[in-house]
């Protein structure tokens, strides 16, 4: 198992100057190549702040100690020019609201082949055909005519799949999920549970998958770690977290899942 | 013994103002908020005090015409022989209070019209829009001319005028706000416990929407104070011998080569409409939603309740800043 | 029986969107009915329509023999502030402006102008699990899952008849979602009201419904007794639905995805699927 990010003593603060708070405190964890790992916890718990500390997406009156590493580089340290660089080539991110990835004015083959050439230098061609490849691979269906087409002409669930087709264009090794199936339908998201288990383990990708959804972290996710008040208060692999969770919290997250109730009416 | 007692009360004065500061939003400390208060607080207070305050009576013909700025009156005479500085004090109490009336009546006039339109809607809506429209079509200051010139030159017609030509932009705003908030749920919801359409109007919609229509209503007082002080320029407001400022630099024009006749009533005007600008911007920021700063400010404000089941979370505000990705669908 | 609403083939548009196409239920008192399937399903739309917040297109809406008068610019007439409904998004469902006290007391007054007696605002309050002395806050002291209980209790204090919930648990957090929709049903059954429960989440509705219709393009395509419909599903849409749900269990199964978005087989009509009935044998 290769370690492609590892978060040391993460730690966020957010707010003005004489209102600090911290956000995250003291996160660390290990993102595997071909590994899913789930951060898992209620809205305000850090999760989402974590996943954009990491990809240097705070406002600037964020203060962020401790470090990201991935492979040699501390991403935490880059300057932002530096940030950029990385960022879509090495490390990509796939947000709940596909249309915060998308253009809305622009067509689906101009947002992936401008990504194509301006991140790895293809020529026109190269990059058109790379593109409608791409759309083929996450299954948005009719490629070719897909890449004329703008985002509102797509599904959310298509709208997804493009982006993370866009995503994935550069062949990052470290892919950082932000609740990318929470706006989807249950039969959609399936569909993209799939895909996502699928590209993992074909590409080696390292995800971090950030998801308040216990089933979907089920679903998916190889490691687990639980947050809650900026604090990874138990993290291990699925079948331990979901069958065996030592920490209190945890088992209370698992046990008011609709699953885990009788049903009343029975 | 007397040394501790002051050090605890120093230290509840901290206290004291350290919370206060922690009340009052960023953008009333902002330094632009300060002089616009600053500045319209001195004209308040000048207007208010100007009888006592004016060396001369603004109307007296009784110095030598035409004296540059000096020691006996410090910003000279007119052609008439009049205190300049005494007829600006004056001038105050003529101006801030017909433009503040002035605005007030546009913004209720306007307010209830945008409102019906907006939450009746139908043709009552087209009507009120149509209507709207019109004046809107017509360039402000010239229709002003118009109407005050038709009903006859006084600086009450002159605020008459103000009032026609501005109450359509109070009822444009009025109806998108009361559109996207009769669709609210606590509107529906209120409804459905039997409100009558009006009262769900008053209680929910209207304290609401105060807010922005006042924010529009201050920083249309100096719009309010340039469209009086011109129409009285062009002598289609304040009639001689009235010490108002337009009419003061209306005067000034006869006599060209009198640099103060003119310039102390065009930096009052200046300076009144500039201290409405500023305080209308703060009054924005502070009220918009969607500045960061009444976030915190109102996070501040009000510690988060004691959790209950899914508790509270204190940097659900912070987060949310960032991205509202968190909250599930 | 005791049917408290009917619904007969109920057509709701927009403009040239049909939402809701001819679909047709009843609801009993201290019986919860459940409107399951995914978004753009007409489910809303039906809740909207029995409140009154949409007009009917075609179809009637009838609470209690009466048909339900639109929102319009008159006053609600006070037999229909029967009906109450709970939304979805807990930051817009109550008045930013007014104390919640005051909120849950536009409730009260609603019941006691249909001449019944309704508790004080403080006792719905600690109804629905929060402290009592909060009444003097507002509503932006509260996290999103206290305000939706508030809401809650303000439908309750109007000492409603029927209860429209669409989809009120979802935008909470997921611990407290079936605790909040486990109190709903409790609160609901003790008033012998009844309910009409809008929700995407067909392991939610498992918990708190006793019959069920699964919603698809604006028609109903099976509807029957919770359990019955939940074990033994009949329609392909319905079993796509309930083979998409990710059960945390820890166990890394995948759920089924549909092989492709929307197959044509969903839309189609199985009147076997419809009312169904637990066989007795």
């Amino acid at each position: 198992m290769t370690t492609m990010l590892t978060l040391e003593n993460l730690t966020v603060e957010l707010g003005p100057k004489d209102a600090r708070r911290q956000v995250v405190r003291g996160v660390s964890l290990n993102l595997q190549a071909g590994r899913i790992q789930g951060l898992a916890g209620e809205s305000g718990s850090g999760k989402t702040v974590t996943a954009m500390a990491v990809l240097g997406l705070l406002p600037a009156s964020a203060r962020v100690t401790g470090s990201a590493r991935l492979g040699e580089v501390d991403l935490t340290s880059l300057r932002p020019r530096e940030l950029n660089r990385i960022r879509g080539r090495r490390v990509a991110m796939v947000f709940q609201d596909p249309s915060a990835s998308l253009h809305p004015q622009i067509t689906i083959g101009a947002q992936l082949t401008d990504h194509l050439r301006h991140h790895l230098g293809l020529k026109r061609k190269a990059a058109q055909r790379q593109a409608m490849e791409l759309l083929a691979r996450v299954k948005v269906p009719h490629p070719q005519e897909a890449l004329s087409r703008f985002p509102h002409q797509f599904s959310g669930g298509q709208r997804q799949r493009i982006a993370i087709a866009i995503a994935l264009a550069c062949d990052p090794e470290v892919l950082l999920a932000d609740e990318p199936t929470t706006a989807l339908d249950v039969t959609v998201q399936a569909g993209i549970l799939h895909l996502l288990r699928e590209l993992v383990d074909e590409r080696d990708l390292a995800v971090l998958l950030v998801t308040h959804d216990l089933g979907v972290m089920s679903a998916v996710a190889d490691d687990v770690a639980v947050m809650r008040d900026g604090r990874v208060v138990e993290s291990g692999t699925r079948a331990q977290m979901f069958t065996d969770p030592q920490h209190p919290y945890t088992r209370q997250l698992l046990e008011a899942m609709p699953d885990a109730q009788e049903s009343e009416v029975l | 013994m007397s040394t501790s007692a002051s050090r605890v009360s120093r230290a509840a004065e901290a206290r004291v103002s350290r919370r206060s500061r922690r009340r009052l939003p960023a953008a009333w400390r902002s330094p632009l908020a300060v002089i616009g208060l600053v500045i319209a607080a001195v004209w308040f207070l000048a207007a208010i005090l100007a009888p006592w305050i004016a060396p001369y009576d603004p109307l007296a013909q009784s110095l030598p015409r035409l004296t540059p700025p000096g020691e006996a009156s410090i910003m000279g005479t007119d052609a008439l022989g009049r205190d300049v500085f005494s007829r600006l004090l004056h001038g105050a109490r003529v101006t801030i209070p017909l433009a503040g009336m002035l605005v007030a009546c546009a913004m209720v006039l306007g307010t209830v019209i945008g409102a019906v339109a907006g939450y009746v809607g139908g043709w009552v809506d087209e009507v009120l829009g149509r209507l709207t429209d019109l004046f809107m079509a017509f360039p402000t200051v010239i229709l002003a001319m118009v109407i005050a010139a038709s009903l006859g030159p006084s600086l009450y017609n002159a605020v008459l005028a103000g009032i026609v030509v501005t109450w359509p932009m109070y009822a444009r705003v009025t109806r998108s706000l009361v559109l996207s908030l009769r669709s609210q749920n606590y509107v529906i919801a209120s409804r459905l416990l039997g409100y009558s359409p009006w009262r769900s109007l008053g209680t929910d919609i209207l304290p609401n929407m105060l807010g922005p229509v006042l924010v529009l209503a201050s920083l249309e007082v100096g719009t309010a104070i340039l469209l009086l002080t011109g129409l009285s320029f062009l002598g289609l407001g304040a009639q001689p011998p009235t010490a108002e400022w337009g009419s003061m630099i209306s005067g000034a024009m006869q006599n060209i080569d009198s640099w103060w006749l003119g310039v102390f009533p065009g930096l009052a005007i200046l300076t009144v409409v500039m201290a409405f600008n500023f305080i209308g911007d703060s009054l924005r920021d502070v009220l918009d939603p969607l500045s960061s700063a009444e976030r915190q400010g109102a996070g501040a404000a009000a510690p988060p309740a004691s959790a209950q089941d899914e508790g509270a979370d204190p940097v659900s505000a912070l987060t949310s800043e960032i991205s509202e990705q968190e909250a599930p669908r | 029986m005791n049917e408290l609403l009917k619904v007969e083939d109920l057509v709701v548009r927009y403009g040239g969107m049909t939402a809701v196409d001819g679909m047709s239920m009843s609801i009993r008192a201290g019986e919860v009915l459940a409107l399951v399937g995914e978004s753009g399903c007409g489910k809303s739309s039906t809740a909207r329509a029995v409140v009154g917040m949409e007009r009917p297109a075609e179809g009637t809406v009838l609470f209690r023999g009466t048909a339900v008068p639109p929102l319009g610019l008159r006053r609600r007439r006070t037999e229909f502030t029967a009906i109450q409904m709970v939304f979805q998004d807990p930051n817009s469902s109550l008045n930013p402006r007014k104390r919640v006290g005051e909120q849950i007391a536009d409730g009260v007054r609603a019941a006691q102008a249909r001449g019944l007696n309704s508790a004080r605002p403080d006792s719905w309050l600690e109804a629905v699990g929060l402290q009592p002395e909060m009444t003097t806050r507002y509503p932006h002291q509260f996290s999103g899952g206290q305000r939706q209980r508030i809401a809650i209790a303000r439908a309750l204090a109007a000492k409603p008849d029927l209860i429209v919930a669409d989809e009120p648990i979802s935008a909470l957090d997921a611990s407290s979602q079936a605790s909040v929709a486990a109190m709903m049903r409790r609160l609901c059954l003790e008033a012998g009201a009844g309910m009409l429960f809008i929700s995407h989440d067909l392991s939610v509705v498992r918990l708190m419904a006793d019959r069920v219709m699964v919603m698809y393009r604006g028609s109903v395509v099976e509807s029957g007794p919770t359990p019955l419909v939940w074990s033994e599903p009949v329609h392909p849409y319905t079993e796509a639905l309930l083979g998409a749900i990710p059960h945390p269990d820890g166990r890394g199964v995948l759920p089924a995805a549909p092989a492709a978005e929307a197959p044509e087989e969903w839309a189609s009509t199985l009147p076997e699927a419809l009312s169904r009935q637990v066989e007795t044998r």
